[in-house]
């Protein structure tokens, strides 16, 4: 079978990744008539759409994050269903990412492409985990492609906060976690390591945590942050987003550890950047291995890389004889922050 | 090696002495020997492989990961060390970590030729950390953010042995140190000195406040000058010749001029100098000897070392040090005039009727290399460390200069926070003309915690541009900077560098184009 290049229906505009013989965008930047949003992180399910299509998860997150912003009409479907769009099939299919993050299967013509999103493959009890779609096109993140970034255990990293926690019981212990995602994973790995005391949230923590519950994912004693006495924040692991960990709000902790989940960890001159003492290697993407691994396993004949590292990621699947090219979508360069 | 590599890894993040004496100090006590007393050499630089591993790292990566994946991934992480431990493929099934004793083994009777092959097996076998770690003890630069110092006092609190008895059992041991830990723990005896030339804690003084100052006779005390070198113990015994720092590191290697007319018998306390024709160098041409394991032929030449000499603890197997100062200083004087070792000399006692005159003695002093002026009780034993009462020190008032603040950085530890470190500049005039600021000292200290609040948040209401954890502000800023002197230095843009500069007031008043120029700074040059 010799399907019409790939480029001839798929192709990047202003708004982004477009599907032409369905009339709608993946991922796409602001204000899109017909869009896919793969998952609620904001550089992919951003703001003023007309339409989305996504997981139900997903658009509760939009709704909950985006407010008045939020698509105008949506449609929701189940992972696995499969929707026809104009001239094309879509079907979602769960990508290990977040809560409700899937990949994006299209068929035209008896043509398979699938849409990556972001995704990861190792284990993760907050969220649906990744399922492998043969394709032919295999349209990949690349956030973590370079041969350094081998995430490893994410239980050890949790043991090693535990027992920081247990060396230096009178400090706070303050994490810096991506507030969809992240933080409901380490508080779900520290449930599962047997910690059970309360887990105290800054305040942009608190609406995810409570969107997950709402879907099931337990989570334990959660207290916000905010409000609580010096007194009662001692010996606490407190959860936060990245940008007030090092800043003035941890300022009202008494005596703060600073932890940062993420995995760019992994790079020591990244961690001392951020005045980090306690780098957690945790990462929602796929690392270097997972990368190839579902490259190769996918059949895919052609891979597109969006954003990241790609030169590393096109160099290697040039060497397994598959045909590779970067596919330029601005905004997506750091991300698991 | 986990647990090693654990600790590391730790400590290198960890800015905070009291969270690093913690981590060492639980190091200790859950490791088995001889893991830890292997560990203790390294970390008190005790184990000297220093390994060029460079050409091997790349020539055994290259063999295991596609070169150009390893160099754009090298491009990224800016270590070959560091890219190598996080890209080596790890193995299939985990195999079990190698323990640091079997690795310290091994290197020290292994062939050169055999280290690739060594290597690579506990890579293969180590994750990520446990391989960085493997090659910074490899390469001898453990750079953890730790001294030997911190690393005996650790011992000390884990142990509650003082310090001072550590160190002066230190230098008869060797690693593995089982016999320390046996001692420490409880389990053992005080390991003997006998026969070895080793450390004696020394004698401290405190800064003399006025009315200290005002009671000070020549009935009770004996004045001498402090030279601007770094205190030093001399000590040949036993047929071993060691130098030591003030800290009890063995600087002997470095220093082998100094020790080596040294007679047998004989334990000193004085300043280390690079001396040229009688005059003391500026305390800048001493840095250069320092922190060095050895030391070339030419640098011998150019920078001469001296020891100006204080005090004797021991001549013979005789221990002088509860005997009074007065007397040791008799003991000292008979000793030096029957042996005058090349490259000693004593420091000579100032003669004082009241302190009115020592005062002006003092202010008149221009000579350099003179830092301060001691101030000894003529009754005291050699007591360790800092005790109140005995040795004083009174140090020339500092100069001071007003400069503008140009670069604040985030601080780290409960500073993280916070712009606490400050780069300050003074006035010159441009290519163009027009003046310009030219950054003269940085400094991250002097302040209180409530200025340090204001100062955090005038930075960030006057920022122009960020760089990472730096910011450069408005030049309109102006800290009264207090500093000891002022050197020559090739290494700033400005020319000059500052001794201990600190922040004493913050002139919030002051417009920033009154600051001083660098020209007043250069007036303050000691030659």
């Amino acid at each position: 079978m010799t399907p019409e290049r790939f480029d001839s229906w798929l192709t990047v505009d202003r708004k982004g990744l477009f599907c032409r013989p369905g009339g709608f965008h993946i991922d796409p930047y602001g204000g899109a008539e017909r869009a896919i949003v793969t998952h609620g992180h904001s550089d992919h399910a951003r703001p003023g759409h007309r339409h989305a299509l996504a997981t139900r998860e997903t658009l509760a997150v939009m709704k909950a994050r985006l407010g008045a912003q939020a698509p105008v009409s949506s449609q929701e479907v189940r992972y696995g269903e499969r929707v026809t769009i104009g001239d094309v099939a879509v079907t979602l299919f769960p990508a290990g990412h977040v809560l409700g993050s899937a990949q994006v299967l299209i068929e035209w013509k008896g043509v398979r492409a699938v849409v990556s999103g972001d995704y990861k493959r190792s284990a993760d009890p907050t969220c649906a985990g990744f399922e492998l779609v043969p394709c032919d096109l295999f349209i990949t993140e690349a956030t973590f492609a370079l041969p350094v970034f081998q995430h490893g255990d994410a239980g050890e990293e949790t043991a090693k906060l535990l027992k920081s926690h247990r060396q230096f019981p009178d400090r706070a212990h303050v994490v810096g976690a991506y507030g969809l995602g992240k933080s409901q994973r380490l508080i779900a790995l520290l449930r599962e390591a047997g910690y059970d005391r309360p887990i105290y949230l800054h305040g942009a923590l608190a609406e995810c945590c409570a969107l997950y519950e709402s879907f099931g994912v337990r989570l334990g004693d959660l207290k916000p942050a905010t409000g609580a006495s010096r007194e009662e924040l001692k010996g606490q692991i407190v959860l936060a987003p990245p940008s007030a960990i090092a800043d003035r709000w941890s300022r009202r902790l008494p005596d703060p550890l600073t932890a940062f989940a993420s995995g760019w960890m992994r790079v020591r001159a990244r961690a001392r950047q951020q005045n980090v003492e306690l780098p957690l290697v945790i990462s929602d993407h796929a690392d270097w291995r997972e990368l190839t691994e579902t490259i190769a396993e996918t059949g895919a004949e052609e891979v597109w890389v969006t954003h990241g590292r790609e030169e590393a990621l096109l160099h290697h699947i040039a060497t397994t004889g598959r045909t590779g090219r970067a596919l330029a979508l601005i905004g997506r360069e750091d991300e698991d922050q | 090696m986990k647990a090693f590599a654990a600790l590391l890894d730790r400590l290198s993040y960890t800015p905070s002495r009291n969270d690093k004496l913690r981590l060492l100090a639980d190091y200790f006590a859950s490791t088995p020997d001889p893991d830890r007393g292997l560990a203790l050499a390294a970390l008190t630089d005790g184990l000297f492989f220093r390994l060029p591993l460079r050409r091997i790292l790349t020539d055994l990566v290259t063999s295991r990961v596609d070169p150009v994946l390893f160099s754009l991934s090298r491009d990224y992480v800016g270590d070959t060390a560091e890219t190598v431990a996080l890209i080596w493929p790890s193995g299939e099934a985990r195999a079990k970590p190698p323990k640091l004793s079997a690795i310290v083994e091994t290197l020290q009777s292994a062939p050169p030729a055999e280290i690739p092959a060594l290597l690579a097996k506990w890579l293969d076998r180590l994750d990520s950390t446990g391989r960085w770690a493997l090659l910074k003890l490899m390469t001898g630069a453990l750079r953890v953010g730790v001294s030997a110092r911190l690393t005996k006092t650790a011992l000390a609190e884990w142990s509650n042995v003082p310090l001072a008895d550590i160190e002066e059992v230190w230098h008869a041991l060797q690693p593995p140190y089982e016999e320390l830990f046996a001692w420490l723990s409880g389990k053992g005896p005080r390991p003997a000195l006998q026969g070895r030339a080793t450390y004696r804690p020394l004698m401290l003084s405190h800064q003399i406040d006025d009315k200290e100052l005002r009671s000070i006779g020549p009935d009770a005390f004996i004045a001498e000058w402090k030279w601007d070198g770094i205190r030093v113990q001399a000590a040949h015994q036993s047929g071993e010749r060691r130098l030591f720092s003030r800290t009890g590191d063995d600087i002997s290697g470095a220093f082998p001029d100094v020790i080596e007319s040294l007679p047998e018998g004989v334990v000193l306390d004085g300043e280390l100098l690079i001396l040229r024709d009688g005059a003391v160098a500026p305390f800048n041409d001493l840095q250069q000897r320092l922190n060095r394991k050895t030391v070339s032929a030419a640098m011998l030449k150019s920078h001469p070392a001296h020891i100006r000499l204080y005090d004797m603890l021991f001549e013979g197997d005789e221990d002088l040090r509860p005997l009074p100062f007065s007397v040791r200083r008799a003991r000292l004087e008979a000793w030096h005039e029957a042996h005058a070792p090349r490259r000693t000399d004593l420091s000579s006692l100032i003669d004082f009727s009241s302190v009115d005159e020592l005062e002006t003695l003092w202010s008149g002093a221009r000579e350099t290399g003179i830092e301060g002026l001691m101030l000894k009780r003529r009754d005291s034993p050699y007591l360790a460390g800092r005790p109140k009462g005995h040795w004083y020190k009174w140090k020339r008032a500092p100069l001071t200069i007003d400069a503008v603040l140009m670069y604040a950085q985030r601080g780290s530890g409960k500073r993280s926070s916070y712009y606490s470190d400050y780069t300050f500049g003074a006035w010159r005039d441009g290519d163009s003309g027009a003046p310009e600021l030219v950054p003269v000292g940085k400094s991250y200290f002097g302040f209180t915690d409530e200025e340090l609040k204001e100062l955090d948040r005038w930075i960030r209401n006057h920022t122009v541009e960020s760089f990472g954890p730096v910011r450069q502000v408005e030049p309109k800023l102006v800290f009264e900077v207090a500093f000891d002197s002022v050197h020559r230095s090739s290494r700033h843009k400005s020319g000059i560098a500052m001794r201990f500069p600190r922040i004493s007031r913050i002139r919030w008043d002051k417009p920033a184009g009154e600051a001083d120029r660098l020209e007043t700074l250069q007036a303050m040059l000691l030659n």
